[in-house]
This record gives C-alpha cells, sequence and structure tokens, in this order.
C-alpha cells in the first residue's frame, strides 16, 4: 500500500518536472534570445540595409533582409493560396469530404508537410536550374510555396469541415450549384482563411533551407522578381558564422527581430482560431 | 433494515459549478440486498452512484459535500485511502468496457494491482470469478485472446467478473444491461439474485420492469432529491408520493 | 398571331432564357471543378515529381557507384569524385536516436500530466506554451543551441566525461532537435490519449488502481499505436531538421562515437555545400542524391505513421 502510493507520488512529481522543463524550454529559448539579443539592437538594425564593411562590424542594419523575408513569405502564401483554396474546396464540396479518395489526399497532404524544407529547396533549385531561373525573389517564392501549400491546404480543409453540413444543404436545396455553395461556405469561413495565411506566413518566414539555395542574398532591398534577396534568417545565420563579435551582436539581434515577427504571428493566429471556434460554437 | 446499513449517505450534496445536482442526499443501504434507482434520465442516479466510491474525484468542476459511510468509515474523510475504497466495490458500467489486455489478464488486473504475484493464485481467482459468471465454460481454451473478441454480453460478464475478483463487499451497477442483447441481459439479472448472498448490491436503472425482477428495495430520485425509499413490491403497488405514483405509471420519463 | 400563341412565344421564350442561365451556371461549375482538380491533381504530385526530379538529378552519381558503395563507404573525396555517405548516414542516426531518447520520455510524461493530473486551469495555460514552442523557426532553435546548449556541454557536462570537448557534437544536436519535436509529440500523444474513453479508466480506477497505474497498464496500452506514429512522425522531422542541427553539430564527416563527438548529418552537408556544388563534377549529382535519400526514407516513415494515425481515428469514429 505506501509502495503504491509512493510510487503514484513520485512519478506524479516526475511528470510535473517534466512538463515544466517542456514548457519551460520556450521561455529558455526566448529568455536567451531576448538577453543576448536586446544589446545589440538599435533603431539602425531595422530602419537601415548593411552598409559597406557591414560584415567587419561597421555600421548598417538587416532592413534588405526584413523586407526580404516580408516579400518571400507574402508571395509564398499568396501563391500557396491562390493553389490551396481550390483545392480544398475541391476535396470537401466536389469529392463529398469524407470518402476513400479525400481521405487519401488528406493523408497526402500531411505527407507532404512532413517533407523537409531541404528536400523543397534542393527540388527548388534543381527546377530553377532546369528553367534557367537564377537564384531570386522569384525562386525563393516559388520554393516556400511548395512548402506552404500543404499548411495552407490542411489548415483550410479543417475550418471548411467546421461548417455545418445543414449551412451546405440549405444552399444547395435552394438550387445553387456546388461553385456557387463552395462562395457561400468561403464567405463562412473568412476568419479561418486569415488563421491558415498566419500560420502559413510564420512557417514561411522562419525557414531556412528552402530559400537557402533559391533567393539567394543581396545587401539591397529587391525591386524586381528576378533580383536576389536576403532572408531574416539566413541573415542571422550568416552573421552568426562570422569571428566578428559585433556582427555576432547583430546576429543576436536580428534573432530577436525574427523572434518576436513570429511570436506575434503565433499569438494572433490561435486567439483568431480562438474567436472561430466560438463563432461556431 | 437501517439496524445494519452497509452504506450510509448522510446529507450528500453535489455541485456542478454553481449548479446542485444532488440536494442532500441521507439514506441508509442495508447489507446484502439489490436496491435498485431509479428516476427520470437525467435526475442525478448515475452521479449518486458515482459518489459511492468517489469516481467523481477527477471530474473538473464538481464538488462533493457531505458524508458516505461505508462499513462506518466516512470515504469523503481527506484522510481516507481513495484506492481502498475503491476496491470495496465493483463497478458495472452501462457499456462493458474491457481493459485493452487478455481475458485473462482482465480477471487478474485487480489482484495484480493489489500485491497476488503467484501464477497459482492468480489462476485460481480467475477460475473461480468467470465460474461464477458463468463465463467459464466459453472461455477457458483462450484465455489469452483479447477481450474485446468475446461477444457484448460475455464482456460484460467479464467485466463482473473482473471487479469480484478484487473482492469487493458492494457491487455498483450503472444501467448495466442498457447495451445488451434481451438473453444477455437476463444472464446478468440473475447473476445480480445470486450474487447478492455475498454482496450488496447498488443498481441504477430506468427499466421499471428490471428493478422489479432484481431488486428487494427501490429509491426514486427526482431532480436530484430521494423522494420516495421503500421495498420493491410496496413502492411500486403502493408508492407514498405522488410524484412516485406518477413515474411509475409512466407520466413522467 | 393569336394572344395565346404570343403568350406561348413568351413563355417559350423567358423558358429558353432559363435554360441559357442554368446551362451557363451549370457550365461555370463545370469549368470550377475541371480547374480545381487539374489544382488538386498538380499540389499532390509534387510528391512525384520532388521523387522523379531527385532521381534524375542523381543519376551521373548513381552510374558511377552503386547505392551500396554509396551508402557504405566512408571515403568522402568530392575532388576525387569519391562520395561514401556512411559518416553523413550515421550522423543522422546519432542525432536523431539522441533526440528522440531525451524527448519521447518527457513527452509522455508531459502528456500524462496535461491530460490525466492537470487541473483545467492549469491546462489553459500550458497547452499554448507547446503551441508557441512550434512556432518558433529553427534558425532560432539553432541561436539559441550556440548561445546555451554549446556552453552547458563545453563547461558543464562535458568535463565529466571526456577530456576536452568544443561543444559542437552530436549532443548537442540531439538536444536542439528534442526540444524541437517536443510541440509535435506533446501534441499528438495528447490528442491520443484525450480520445481514451473515461469510463475504461474509471474501469480500472474502480478495481482500486492508482492513476499512474491506469495509466501505465491501460491507457500507454491503448495509446500505443498513437504512440509510435508520433515517434515515427518525430523522427522524420529529425531526419529532414537543417539548419539548427547544422548550427551546433560540429559538421565533421567522421562517424561520430561518442555523443561528444562532433557528426555531420546529411541535411547540414546539403545546405553547408550548396555554393560549391557547380563547380565539382559529379559533386551537384551527389548532393540531390543525398535530398534523394532523405526524401525516401522521411516519405516512408511518414505514410508509415500518417496510416497508423488515420486508421486509430478510425477505430474511434466507429
Amino acid at each position: 500500500m505506501i509502495r503504491r502510493k509512493l510510487e503514484e507520488n513520485f512519478f506524479r512529481i516526475l511528470m510535473a518536472l517534466a512538463t515544466i522543463l517542456v514548457a519551460g524550454s520556450f521561455f529558455l529559448i526566448v529568455g536567451t534570445i531576448f538577453y543576448k539579443g536586446i544589446p545589440s539592437m538599435s533603431w539602425d538594425m531595422i530602419s537601415k540595409v548593411p552598409g559597406g564593411g557591414f560584415y567587419i562590424g561597421k555600421e548598417g542594419g538587416v532592413l534588405n533582409a526584413i523586407i526580404g523575408s516580408l516579400y518571400v513569405a507574402g508571395g509564398a502564401t499568396g501563391l500557396g493560396l491562390l493553389i490551396s483554396i481550390p483545392v480544398a474546396i475541391y476535396m470537401n464540396m466536389y469529392l463529398g469530404g469524407k470518402n476513400i479518395i479525400a481521405n487519401g489526399l488528406r493523408i497526402a497532404f500531411d505527407v507532404l508537410f512532413g517533407i523537409p524544407s531541404i528536400v523543397y529547396g534542393a527540388f527548388g533549385f534543381f527546377i530553377m536550374v532546369y528553367f534557367g531561373i537564377r537564384a531570386s525573389l522569384l525562386g525563393g517564392i516559388l520554393a516556400v510555396t511548395l512548402l506552404v501549400i500543404p499548411i495552407l491546404v490542411r489548415t483550410l480543409d479543417e475550418v471548411i469541415q467546421t461548417v455545418p453540413k445543414e449551412l451546405r444543404d440549405a444552399s444547395l436545396s435552394l438550387g445553387a450549384t456546388r461553385w456557387e455553395m463552395a462562395k457561400v461556405v468561403l464567405r463562412q469561413i473568412r476568419p479561418g482563411i486569415f488563421t491558415a495565411i498566419l500560420l502559413s506566413f510564420g512557417r514561411a518566414i522562419g525557414d531556412v533551407a528552402s530559400v537557402l539555395f533559391t533567393a539567394g542574398f543581396s545587401d539591397n532591398i529587391p525591386t524586381s522578381l528576378h533580383q536576389p534577396a536576403a532572408t531574416l534568417p539566413l541573415a542571422i545565420f550568416f552573421q552568426l558564422g562570422s569571428p566578428v563579435a559585433e556582427v555576432q551582436g547583430r546576429a543576436y539581434a536580428s534573432a530577436l527581430i525574427l523572434t518576436i515577427i513570429v511570436l506575434i504571428i503565433t499569438i494572433l493566429s490561435s486567439v483568431l482560431s480562438k474567436r472561430l471556434s466560438k463563432n461556431i460554437k | 433494515m437501517t439496524n445494519n446499513p452497509h452504506i450510509s449517505i448522510q446529507h450528500l450534496n453535489v455541485f456542478a459549478g454553481d449548479q446542485r445536482i444532488l440536494k442532500d442526499i441521507s439514506i441508509n443501504i442495508p447489507n446484502k440486498k439489490v436496491i435498485s434507482i431509479i428516476g427520470p434520465s437525467g435526475c442525478g442516479k448515475t452521479t449518486l452512484l458515482k459518489c459511492f466510491n468517489r469516481l467523481l474525484d477527477d471530474t473538473p468542476d464538481i464538488k462533493v459535500t457531505g458524508k458516505v459511510l461505508v462499513d462506518g468509515e466516512n470515504i469523503y474523510d481527506p484522510k481516507a485511502e481513495v484506492t481502498h475504497i475503491r476496491k470495496k466495490m465493483g463497478l458495472l458500467s452501462q457499456r462493458p468496457y474491457p481493459l485493452p489486455m487478455s481475458i485473462y489478464d482482465n480477471v487478474a488486473y485487480g489482484p495484480r494491482i493489489h500485491g497476488t504475484r503467484k501464477k497459482v493464485d492468480l489462476d485460481k481467482i480467475v477460475e473461480t470469478q468467470l465460474k461464477a459468471t458463468g463465463l467459464w465454460n466459453e472461455v477457458k481454451d483462450r484465455l489469452n485472446a483479447p477481450a474485446t473478441r468475446l461477444s457484448i454480453g460475455q464482456q460484460q460478464r467479464l467485466c463482473l467478473a473482473r471487479g469480484l475478483a478484487v473482492e469487493p463487499e458492494i457491487i455498483l451497477g450503472d444501467e448495466s444491461t442498457s447495451a445488451l442483447d434481451p438473453v444477455s441481459t437476463s444472464i446478468i439479472e440473475d447473476l445480480f439474485i445470486k450474487l447478492k448472498e455475498q454482496y450488496t448490491i447498488v443498481l441504477v436503472t430506468h427499466i421499471l420492469r428490471q428493478a422489479r425482477r432484481v431488486s428487494d428495495y427501490i429509491i426514486f430520485v427526482y431532480m436530484g432529491k430521494i423522494i420516495e425509499f421503500g421495498p420493491t413490491e410496496e413502492l411500486l403497488l403502493n408508492p407514498q408520493e405522488e410524484l412516485t405514483k406518477e413515474y411509475v405509471k409512466g407520466f413522467i420519463s | 398571331m393569336t394572344i395565346t400563341k404570343i403568350k406561348l412565344y413568351n413563355y417559350c421564350n423567358a423558358y429558353n432564357h432559363y435554360n441559357q442561365i442554368m446551362s451557363f451556371r451549370l457550365l461555370k461549375d463545370k469549368a470550377y471543378s475541371k480547374l480545381m482538380l487539374v489544382f488538386t491533381s498538380l499540389s499532390v504530385s509534387i510528391v512525384l515529381f520532388i521523387g522523379i526530379g531527385l532521381y534524375c538529378k542523381s543519376l551521373p552519381v548513381l552510374h558511377k557507384s552503386s547505392w551500396g558503395s554509396l551508402l557504405t563507404s566512408s571515403e568522402w573525396k568530392p575532388l576525387k569524385g569519391l562520395f561514401g555517405f556512411f559518416p553523413f548516414i550515421m550522423g543522422t542516426l546519432w542525432v536523431t536516436a539522441i533526440s528522440i531518447l531525451i524527448a519521447l520520455p518527457l513527452c509522455l510524461l508531459t502528456s500524462f500530466y496535461i491530460t490525466e493530473y492537470a487541473p483545467n486551469r492549469i491546462r489553459k495555460i500550458l497547452v499554448p506554451f507547446v503551441n508557441l514552442l512550434s512556432g518558433i523557426p529553427p534558425v532560432i532553435f539553432g541561436v539559441w543551441g550556440v548561445l546555451f546548449i554549446i556552453p552547458l556541454i563545453q563547461d558543464h557536462i562535458a568535463p565529466h566525461f571526456v577530456e576536452f570537448s568544443t561543444g559542437y557534437s552530436v549532443l548537442a544536436g540531439g538536444i536542439v532537435l528534442a526540444v524541437m519535436i517536443f510541440p509535435l509529440i506533446v501534441s499528438i500523444v495528447c490528442e491520443v490519449l484525450n480520445t481514451i474513453p473515461g469510463e475504461l479508466k474509471d474501469a480500472s480506477l474502480a478495481l482500486g488502481a492508482t492513476k499512474w497505474e491506469t495509466i501505465r497498464k491501460v491507457s500507454v496500452r491503448k495509446a500505443t499505436p498513437g504512440i509510435v506514429a508520433a515517434v515515427v512522425l518525430a523522427i522524420s522531422r529529425a531526419f529532414g531538421e537543417t539548419i539548427a542541427v547544422l548550427m551546433v553539430c560540429g559538421n565533421n564527416p567522421v562517424v561520430p562515437h561518442s555523443i561528444f563527438d562532433p557528426g555531420y548529418p546529411l541535411p547540414a552537408l546539403i545546405a553547408n555545400n550548396y555554393g560549391e556544388m557547380m563547380s565539382i563534377p559529379l559533386y551537384d549529382s551527389a548532393l540531390m542524391f543525398a535530398a534523394l535519400l532523405l526524401f525516401i526514407i522521411i516519405l516512408l516513415f511518414n505514410i508509415i505513421s500518417r496510416l497508423i494515425l488515420a486508421r486509430v481515428e478510425r477505430k474511434l469514429a466507429v
């Protein structure tokens, strides 16, 4: 009896400790980034592009990378939406949502979601070489689009499934075609689409391996799709590799910028999806 | 009958959030009898049953006040050992929930937890309890098969055997036959009648005929209150309260 | 024309008009349907395109050496045209194994705590943090690894076991990866645990089992397929993770022999050498082969785990 009670208490404590460690690792990471990033943070960092000698510690900022990242993530999310909204609608409205083909497609997109970004990057690079596109904003956007399509499709798919079947039936029984019904459903899930956009944007802005080959790097803000573009994660990676202490400090500051952007996006999306689930209830 | 109560409930209240779902329940449950709790659905009869072995402990937002004395010991005493209390009572739920293991391991689960390790002892317990529930001849050749392969009726009897294996004093049945076919139902009912020689049995049911067939006493619960408590025939044929009369006649359901 | 005829004519006209609108709407519906079908099939067949594309690009190196020698040779001399992937495969395996060994017990305990023990109030606080963790980009994990884990290993862990370590090691990679896969495992295992019927746990509790005994003997058993799926998915995630591991792993193309040795996982190899790959013959093909290898392994693992999860879900739906 006592032994069993001890065992119960021992594991209860162990579980609580594990939970503290797992949930606490978030604070550890964000804390470390803030602690190291804040001393090197300055207005210049987010308002200037790298000046001459930036990489040996002279002045400038990472505006080029911030803007580049926003371009890449925004472009990829936009392009991804254009593709994935029809796909999600097709799965749910035209294939009926819950049959073998639709479920097979779901598994396929889940599998696509699992493919690492480095493979998308390598594949994107292969395509670019094939078509003679050089490392550029366009290349980056294309590779990242591949990366975010599965996220967008599955999120939209789940949102569409929350639309009550009665609503769809009501619209169909009024004589609407499936496409007209899809438009009704799309209006219904607008907040869900925002959640999907945020999720995709968050993933896109933080990814390195897919843009490494495809977007290139540049100290200037790109003015056309065919120019190479810097991205924030890549900027962090390059600066961290520098032996100069100031440049390393800037890497931490850049990491801080990226962390803040991503945290805002994540929190926003979870607030949105909470509101969405309340609406449906 | 109040001379020797097995379970004595005193001023029991159950709150779910701000709602009171059981209101000042006080009752004495006699030893080695079958007692049925009847009442319309949602009246709190299952909640009352779950109070008996503190299964509400882990339900969020539920608060229990009052006393439940089992053999004179208050089980809601903060110092009371909950696993010890639960061991005293076997629970038979609405649908059979065999544990995800073999038939043998299902019955041996309880004894193993409570410290029986020897194979010989376990074998004996398994055989005794499977015989007690009339399952032995049906399963003795496939004791190592997963319990989920049995029919629903067999699974329910297995769950009963599993409960009996920890040598309880009380059996709690929560509409235990509602998922079963008529044949399995009557087997289980006969088992209850047979088992009351050794156990106090408390059943929740919404089937009046069943309450009449198996029980010695009936408790009628309505809107979280005990309306009437009495010997089966008396309560069913000559109810004292207006509400009981209406329920027995089928006006309230 | 008589009045009736005019009426009839009008009717017909209206009917025709109605028909025209109707057929136009149906046509539109059909057109959109076809278009969406094309989109859907295209996006799903990305898997196929990637497989074929990478395979085609790896053909040159495959012509020169066999699969067997590429996978088992330790000679990595791109300038001489020798491509032995064994050290990289071992690097990947070491890092992945370490990360799973760290993450799995912690995540199981955490999931049990969240689903069975934590009061509602605490659960509501905990779950968002797991979500936030999953949103942090890999490169941030890498920076954290460099700033926190590397010094920790170098100054506090390694000195107890080996004479000298820079901290850049497969252990560092494993720890960083473990933290990265926390949210993945916790969310899947919690989901699976939540689907176990309460009555089943009640049955065990009613027999006098403690909560921990119920978890260990009933919940874990019931959740095993889901846990397996989560682990397989986590492995495939760990396999493919690039930048965070690359930053802390040391990147030395030698088979590691202890957790304090540096390693060089496959994704890091690809990412680190993209610059030179066009200048050395066969190098690009060899790197594409590495990508193909990753792709095949991860594809298989993903399919397996997704099928298990789909089955778990279906079973519960019945």
